[in-house]
């Protein structure tokens, strides 16, 4: 017997990142953009992809993909109730979705009829951020109940956004909601990021947010 | 915050280039993680110590090299530390920092034993 040293230097999310490749790969060959939509539970994730929807008009083909650590399909039936295509993916407990079942859900969704591919993600500021799913972009949600300090307890998911949306904004006047503050912590993990205050409930912002999307997925589509 | 799926992608990466090499056991696998990968290392021994049983890696000892969470300014580009809380810049207190190191998360190196080839 002799010990051996054997160098190995891979990564240990490896095997995700390669199926999270195969995942973009596949719906760039469909001219689809997508979103891997992060937030805690309760921001307003499904709200906000069902008021998208509505604003969108038709004028992009949305597929979703939900996912849950429950077996419920509360948020799937909402969003096939509002005209879309939407699958389930279940993680059995698991505390976010990876590549593999993000590569389930596109295969259960009719790929030639979409511009846009909406991830939700298990409601979570922690796990989700550390998973590459496929998709082309990370948007997160916070909302203003949430509290004003998210940003420097859970620095990870700010780091990695394209995105961030700040729901609720008609809550401001009730509740103690710091904006200078929060924002000085996104500043500081990302800076620059672009940035959309709106309320699902009062549709503020939102027509902002509709623009830079449809901007985002026809710039995508001329290029891929 | 996930060390179950983590820890089962170690030994999956392990057994992997364990047996390209023909190893009989795998003794020691060094990872290198760094500050800003929030994974525990209490829990991932935890997950090991399971999950490698009956396999070839079983008993193996893991050994956790931390790279510290560094910055660079992006006005007066200084190099600092990250300290616990978010900070601005020691030297200039800009808030327009980007991380050069503190996110590395993968395995270096494997220690393995196999038999001796016979030399004639």
């Amino acid at each position: 017997m002799k010990a051996i040293r054997v160098p190995v230097v891979e990564k240990i999310f490896s095997a995700n990142d390669r199926m999270a490749e195969i995942n973009r790969n596949l719906m760039n060959s469909h001219g689809i953009f997508s979103i891997n939509l992060m937030a805690s539970p309760g921001a307003g994730k499904t709200s906000f992809i069902l008021e998208t929807i509505k604003r969108l008009n038709h004028e992009l083909r949305i597929g979703v993909i939900e996912g849950d650590t429950a077996p419920v399909t509360i948020d799937a039936d909402k969003v096939i109730a509002a005209g879309m295509p939407a699958v389930q993916i279940n993680t059995g407990g698991d505390c976010h979705l990876d590549a593999p079942m993000m590569s389930d859900g596109l295969s259960q969704l009719p790929l030639s009829d979409l511009d846009l591919v909406i991830v939700e993600n298990v409601g979570n500021l922690i796990c989700p951020a550390a998973w590459d799913i496929g998709t082309h972009i990370n948007v997160l949600i916070a909302s203003v109940p949430e509290g004003d300090d998210k940003p420097y307890k859970y620095p990870n998911i700010y780091r990695g956004l394209k995105v961030l949306v700040i729901n609720k904004t008609d809550l401001s006047p009730y509740v103690k909601f710091d904006m200078n503050y929060f924002r000085q912590g996104v500043e500081m993990l990302n800076p620059g990021l672009v940035t959309f205050p709106l309320s699902c409930r009062t549709g503020d912002g939102f027509d902002e947010w509709i623009a830079w999307l449809i901007d985002q997925v026809r710039s995508h589509q001329r290029n891929s | 915050m996930h060390e179950l799926s983590v820890t089962e992608n170690i030994l999956e990466i392990a057994l992997t280039h364990a047996n390209a090499s023909s190893a009989t056991k795998v003794t020691d696998i060094y990872l290198v993680i760094g500050q800003l990968s929030s994974i525990v290392d209490d829990s991932v021994q935890f997950y090991w110590n399971y999950i490698s049983e009956d396999t070839i890696c079983s008993g193996a000892r893991l050994h956790f090299t931390r790279i510290p969470a560094k910055f660079r300014c992006m006005d007066c580009e200084i190099e600092f530390e990250m300290p616990n809380e978010l900070t601005a810049c020691p030297n200039c207190g800009s808030m327009l920092n980007t991380i050069i190191s503190g996110e590395e998360f993968y395995i270096d190196s494997i220690e393995i034993e196999k038999e001796e080839e016979k030399n004639t």
